[in-house]
Parts: C-alpha cells; sequence; structure tokens
C-alpha cells in the first residue's frame, strides 16, 4: 500500500533529539468532512467568505468559556521545556510539532486580536492576522497533535497543548473547517449507534459467534448478553472490540471474568460505542450528546452499574467528564464507582479469590505493558494517585509469569502516544502515523533485545489498532500486540472447563 | 530627574497592581468546565495546594523535563528573590532583622541572578528549537532583566550609590513626603529599567506566575467520579436542551 512512500525513521539505541527541519510535514493534509458531515454535527458545511470574522468570534467565545484556554494563551514564556517531548516532533522532526510552536499558531492570532501588545506591536511579540496561509497551518498541524498530554506534565505552568488542539478544532468546525474522520464517525454514532456503524442485528450475530467459539474453546456456555433489561452491570465498550483483533480477545476475557464472577451483564446497542469522538475535536456539545446515550441505555436496561472496557480517551471521557456531562448517576448503585473500568473489577475479583487462574498459560510470552496516554495523564484507576498505572500491571502480572517494563521515561506519566490517538487513526494520515510512534517502538525494541520481551500489552483500542497497523514498518509482528484481557481470558480456567478440551482446541487454532 | 522618576513610579506601581488585579478577576470569572488534572493528581484540596507549592518552590515539573534549564530557572528566580528581599530595606524603617540577615546573600545573588539569565538568553542562540520559538519580545525581556542586573551590581559593587539619600527618597513615596532623589546616572537608569518591568508585568509573558495557579491542569483535585462538576454554561445548556 501507502508503505513504500513513507520513509521510516531509523531506530536509535540511545534516542536522541533532531536537529529541527522546518516545513517536514507541512505537505499533509488530513482530508476534510463534507458538508452533510458538518451539518449533522450542528457545524456549517464549508467556509464563508466572513470566516476569519467568524473564526475570530468562536475564538472570543471559548476563551469566556474555558479557563484552560485563557490561562494557556498568556501564560508561556518559551522556555523551550516541551519542545523535546512531543512524539511527532521526535519522528518528524517538523518544529511546528514541538508543542510551544503548535500552540504558537493559535497564540500569534489571540495576540493579534486579543491582547494590546499584539494590537499595537505585532512584530515585537509575534503577532500576524488570522490569514488563509495560518488557517491552513491550523488544519495540518492541529491535526498533528494525538492530544496525549506529554508536554502538560513536563510544561512548568502545566499548559496542555491538547486544550489548544482541541479549540482549534472547535474554532475551525465552526467556520465550516472540519476534519471527515472524526466528524463522520461522531456522525454514525447519532445514527447507527457505534464508531464502526455496526447495527444492532450485526452486533448480536457477532456476540452468538462469540458465546459459540467460548464454548467450543472450553465446554463452557459463557454468555455475550446483548440489551438485556435488569442486568446488574452495563458493559460499554469500543466498537472494535467486538471483532478486530486484537480486541476482540479482550472481549472474551471480560465475559469471562463476569461469568466467573457470577454477575449479571449487558451490553446494549444503543450505547454500543465507549469512544466519544466529540471530544477530539473539542465540542461540548457533541461530546454530551454522544455521552447522554449511555446515560439512556443505563436508565433503558434498568441497570446498576456501569463498567468501561478497554479504551484510552474513552476511558479519559468516562472517567473525567461522564458525571459532568451525562449525570448525576444517583440511580446507580452507590457501592461502586460510576463508571468502573473493567481492570478494577477484574482486579477486584483477582483480590478476592474469585478467579482460577493458570499463569503459566501465558508462559509463551514475555510481556510489556504500554501505558495509553489519557488513562496515565488524563484518569485514575482505583483509589490511588496513579492507580491507573498500577492496576493494570496488578492483572498483567496476576496473569503472566514474565513481565518487565519499557524503560521509564517512556513508561507512566512519561509514557509516549501510540501515534495515533486524538482522531489521527486514519489513512490519510499514516505518514504521521509511523513517525509518531517512533519513541514507542525505540523503547519495545530496547526491552526485546535486553529482556527478549515477545509482546507488548495495550488497554486503547486506537493503541491496538494503531500498534497493529504500524509495527510492522518498524520489522516486529503485528500480533505482537495483546489486549490485557486476552491474557486474562488466557490463564483462566472456567468453572466446569475441560483441560483436555482446552488442549485440543489450542492445536486447532494454531493450525 | 527626580520628580519624573517619582510620577513613573507612581504610574507603574498602579498600573503593575490595577493590571495584576484585572487579570486575576477575568481568569477568576473564567469557568473551567471539565476535569481536566493532569494526572496522576492529588485527591484533596491540601493535595492540590501541595502540589502548587511544590511547582512553584521547586519547579517540579520543569525538573522532570530538564535539569539544565532547571538549574538556570532556579538560577535566576531565587536569585531575584533574594535581591527583591534585600531591596525591602529601602522600605521599611527600621529594617527588620530578617532583612539584615538576607543583605550579604542577596549582594551576591545578583551575581546568580545574571548568570542564570544570561545562560536562558544564551539557549535562545544555542539551542535551534529555542531559536525558533524565540520572539523579538523574549529577547527583550531577557535585556531589560539583565540590565536591571548589571546597573545594580555596578552600584553594590563598582560605583556606590548615596544609599541614605535613596532611602529618604523611597521612604518619601511611601508616606507622600517627596525626597530629592540622589543624582546618579546608574540609579536613575537602574530605577527606569525597573518601572518598565513593573509596567508590562501585567501585559506580556511575565504574568506566567499568576498563570500558574490558575491552570486546571494544576489546580484541580482529582474527584470527578466522586463529585459532580458543572460549569454555569454547561448547567444552562442542561436546561435548555
Amino acid at each position: 500500500m501507502a508503505k513504500a512512500k513513507i520513509e521510516v525513521p531509523e531506530l536509535q539505541e540511545y534516542p536522541e533529539v533532531p536537529k529541527i527541519e522546518p516545513g517536514a510535514m507541512a505537505h499533509l493534509e488530513t482530508f476534510k468532512a463534507k458538508a452533510e458531515f458538518q451539518e449533522a454535527l450542528g457545524f456549517p458545511g464549508e467556509l464563508s467568505d466572513n470566516w476569519q470574522e467568524q473564526a475570530i468570534e468562536a475564538m472570543g467565545d471559548m476563551l469566556g468559556k474555558y479557563r484552560s484556554l485563557k490561562v494557556y494563551m498568556d501564560s508561556c514564556v518559551k522556555c523551550g521545556a516541551c519542545t523535546d517531548k512531543c512524539h511527532y516532533f521526535l519522528g518528524t522532526k517538523d518544529p511546528k510539532n514541538m508543542p510551544v510552536a503548535r500552540q504558537d499558531l493559535m497564540r500569534k492570532v489571540y495576540r493579534r486580536y486579543f491582547t494590546f501588545a499584539g494590537k499595537f506591536f505585532p512584530k515585537l511579540v509575534g503577532a500576524t492576522d488570522f490569514t488563509q496561509e495560518v488557517l491552513d497551518d491550523w488544519y495540518n498541524y492541529y491535526h498533528q497533535c494525538s492530544q496525549c498530554r506529554r508536554c502538560s506534565v513536563f510544561c512548568p505552568y502545566g499548559i496542555d497543548t491538547a486544550e489548544i488542539s482541541m479549540a482549534a478544532r472547535e474554532i475551525m468546525d465552526r467556520i465550516g473547517l472540519g476534519d471527515k474522520y472524526s466528524n463522520e464517525i461522531i456522525g454514525k454514532v447519532y445514527r447507527i449507534g457505534n464508531n464502526l456503524g455496526l447495527p444492532g442485528p450485526a452486533l448480536e450475530d457477532t456476540l452468538e459467534g462469540l458465546e459459540e467459539d467460548v464454548f467450543d474453546d472450553t465446554g463452557v456456555e459463557v454468555k455475550y448478553p446483548l440489551d438485556v433489561k435488569g442486568a446488574d452491570i452495563l458493559l460499554v465498550t469500543p466498537s472494535a472490540d467486538f471483532f478486530a483483533e486484537p480486541h476482540v480477545d479482550g472481549l472474551i476475557g471480560y465475559g469471562k471474568v463476569f461469568h466467573e464472577a457470577g454477575v449479571s451483564w449487558t451490553l446494549s446497542s444503543k450505547a454500543s460505542e465507549a469512544a466519544n469522538f466529540g471530544m477530539f475535536i473539542g465540542s461540548y456539545e457533541n461530546m454530551r450528546k454522544v455521552s447522554l446515550r449511555i446515560r439512556e441505555a443505563a436508565l433503558e436496561l434498568g441497570v446498576k452499574r456501569i463498567v468501561f472496557g478497554e479504551c484510552g480517551h474513552a476511558w479519559r471521557v468516562a472517567y473525567a467528564f461522564l458525571n459532568t456531562l451525562a449525570g448525576p448517576f444517583d440511580f446507580l448503585d452507590k457501592n461502586y464507582p460510576v463508571p468502573q473500568h473493567i481492570l478494577e473489577f477484574t482486579l477486584g475479583e483477582i483480590e478476592k479469590g474469585t478467579l482460577n487462574i493458570d499463569k503459566s498459560l501465558n508462559d509463551d510470552m514475555v510481556l510489556t505493558f504500554h501505558d495509553s496516554c489519557n488513562v496515565a495523564r488524563a484518569t485514575r484507576m482505583g483509589d490511588k494517585p496513579g492507580g491507573q498505572f498500577e492496576v493494570p500491571r496488578a492483572v498483567i502480572k496476576a496473569v503472566c509469569n514474565n513481565y518487565v517494563d519499557m524503560p521509564e521515561d517512556s513508561i507512566r506519566e512519561a509514557t509516549y502516544c501510540c501515534g495515533g490517538g486524538g482522531g489521527l487513526l486514519t489513512d490519510d494520515l499514516m505518514e504521521l502515523r509511523v513517525k509518531g510512534a517512533k519513541p514507542r517502538m525505540e523503547a519495545l525494541k530496547s526491552v526485546t533485545e535486553e529482556y527478549g520481551v515477545t509482546h507488548m500489552a495495550a488497554i486503547c483500542a486506537i493503541c491496538k489498532s494503531q500498534f497493529t497497523k504500524v509495527i510492522p514498518y518498524y520489522g516486529f509482528e503485528m500480533d505482537q500486540i495483546v489486549s490485557v484481557h486476552q491474557l486474562v481470558s488466557n490463564a483462566l480456567i472456567l468453572t466446569g472447563q475441560n483441560s483436555e478440551g482446552e488442549a485440543d482446541e489450542s492445536e486447532e487454532d494454531a493450525a | 530627574m527626580s520628580l519624573a522618576i517619582t510620577v513613573l513610579f507612581y504610574l507603574a506601581t498602579v498600573i503593575l497592581i490595577a493590571g495584576l488585579a484585572y487579570r486575576i478577576w477575568v481568569y477568576a470569572k473564567v469557568p473551567a468546565p471539565l476535569k481536566i488534572a493532569t494526572t496522576p493528581a492529588p485527591l484533596t484540596k491540601g493535595g492540590v495546594a501541595l502540589r502548587l507549592f511544590r511547582e512553584v518552590a521547586f519547579f517540579e515539573s520543569l525538573f522532570k523535563s530538564n535539569k539544565l534549564l532547571w538549574l538556570l530557572g532556579v538560577l535566576f528566580h531565587f536569585g531575584l528573590l533574594l535581591v527583591l528581599l534585600r531591596h525591602l530595606r529601602y522600605f521599611i524603617n527600621p529594617v527588620p532583622t530578617v532583612i539584615e540577615l538576607v543583605q550579604p546573600f542577596g549582594k551576591y545573588a545578583a551575581f546568580a541572578m545574571v548568570a542564570g539569565l544570561l545562560g536562558l538568553w544564551a539557549r535562545r542562540f544555542v539551542i535551534d528549537r529555542v531559536r525558533y520559538i524565540s520572539a523579538p519580545s523574549d529577547h527583550l525581556i531577557l535585556a531589560l532583566l539583565v540590565l536591571i542586573g548589571i546597573s545594580g551590581i555596578s552600584m553594590t559593587f563598582v560605583s556606590h550609590v548615596d544609599v541614605v539619600g535613596l532611602k529618604s527618597f523611597t521612604m518619601g513615596l511611601i508616606t507622600f513626603d517627596w525626597r530629592p532623589l540622589p543624582s546618579d546616572l546608574l540609579l536613575v537608569i537602574h530605577l527606569f529599567l525597573v518601572a518598565v518591568l513593573m509596567i508590562i508585568f501585567p501585559y506580556s509573558k511575565l504574568l506566567h506566575g499568576v498563570g500558574v495557579f490558575f491552570s486546571p491542569t494544576r489546580n484541580q483535585v482529582d474527584n470527578p467520579r466522586e463529585k459532580r462538576h458543572l460549569a454555569d454554561w454547561a448547567r444552562k445548556l442542561e436546561e435548555n436542551s
């Protein structure tokens, strides 16, 4: 495919900060949304003649609604602490992919129209008019940010480029300049219920298929229920979990854990998607509308708890925003967090001892774990700060014998984005995705060589899709990426499971 | 000259205080509609206060980012802090013992301050990434601070200023009982540049000192599941839909 055209960066043993190459990624422009997709989200279909006026008005509106934007526009001192922190800069060398330079694309417009110095001494403070050229830069470079927040960890004022790229995308949407990938997907969620456009009947078929597969494998009737009224738990999971590899192995794992825990649960055809792309485009209204589906589904089904499957940005919206956008959830059982992460649930069961685990069933792998950016830097699991790092590792270590971490500067709060987050997981940005994966690939390579790591576990649908597609460019195999609940599923011996049957089936799988 | 500096200082003080108050009012007024703390984040308000304290007192995030930049930043800011403490002797009578004790440190801290500034300035030329992001104003603000530092150091170590006359001038400013400024070119330059700094402070990136306290990624408690967070404009949106 496009593989031949992309110049894949060479992995270095000791990663270095590259020399800047201005304009290196200026050519990369993601497809623009057609009028029908824009209008479905409540935005104008295309740019009008007075777009500049509209954009400045929209910016003024955002500055009055988001303290983050206002404070971050003013506070940067251009110290350069963030300049070597973005995976897209490290992979592409384009200086406009340095967080501060990406922010400056908006800051120079902000200064021109909203500050004293910029109005009267634009050259002095680097302020410019909002020209077509600036708008083109906005479109290209605000769609080269995966909103992973790594820069915000290192900024002495906590300036979060994600906030700025979200605001920029919202401003562009409001003047009729949207990105096809995200906006088309949000439309699909409104029309059909999930990002992939799987209608209810297809979902039902898929789940029946999973039940058969698990029965063939284990001899146990594990259920994957859909739209069951009165179930205790509503599971909301990214739609990729319904069929993509290795996502679906994770979904199989969730079902097995619920089965062994003896709880009643259900999926919903209305809320058949955990991801909320409204966040990527910075649109509070769209993010809220997508979130309300989950509230409605929970009310209609009469569940007591909401649990989210493995997904990074989805967990951010769920953990940090759901209560704001679609709360209050006073109709749910107050003894459990709303919402709860599937890993919190599974670790709870492991600690209670309800799961019969045989760790040796994962002995064919040496594992490492990729902290998903939005889980790591925008959410929590469990009741202690940093639980988002410890809970997944605790689960992996409870089901696997061989685990090592990647280098310290590439995990936990300093984790690198997979390269496909924030609404960039589209083929037209493949060059960016390949280059942006470089820092993670370097970290993976180092543990591969030093500790013989064979597989990298992930807890995000985007990470899983991005890595399976991109790691072959760096000489890895796509099946080296696994779901954490796939590992749980491998090691979990179900009550009444026929162990001989298991052996036979795994041979069949290999064939 | 004395009159001009007197007027300039009153003007600068009013602009500094009014400008800062206005900025703080604006930041306080704009809501933060979503919980966006950079995690791991504290679970309590006390924890947040501690996080902000570490950020302001130790430059915690900067330390994580870049050790040399952190060192230069610390040299400049803490040098400046000691220098400012030393200057309190011109505004308090009698001079408190603490300020007396600071004097010898403050004297040499000026060198740390200027060294830090020169290091920070050098980065804007030497490191290609930092060169790329530097605007003329970034250089000018550094130049201003360096000149303030050097003119101040010169009055302590090279050409001594009439500190008794200076104190009667500064106390006169506070008590509105105006006295002449000792006639000294270095002093006039020093005071003029300080007044310029005070005037541009609320309208430039120097405002970062205020910004950090209003930064939602740093000042929010990590409790979105436990406590519903809702901005006023978002509440109105809910009521209208």
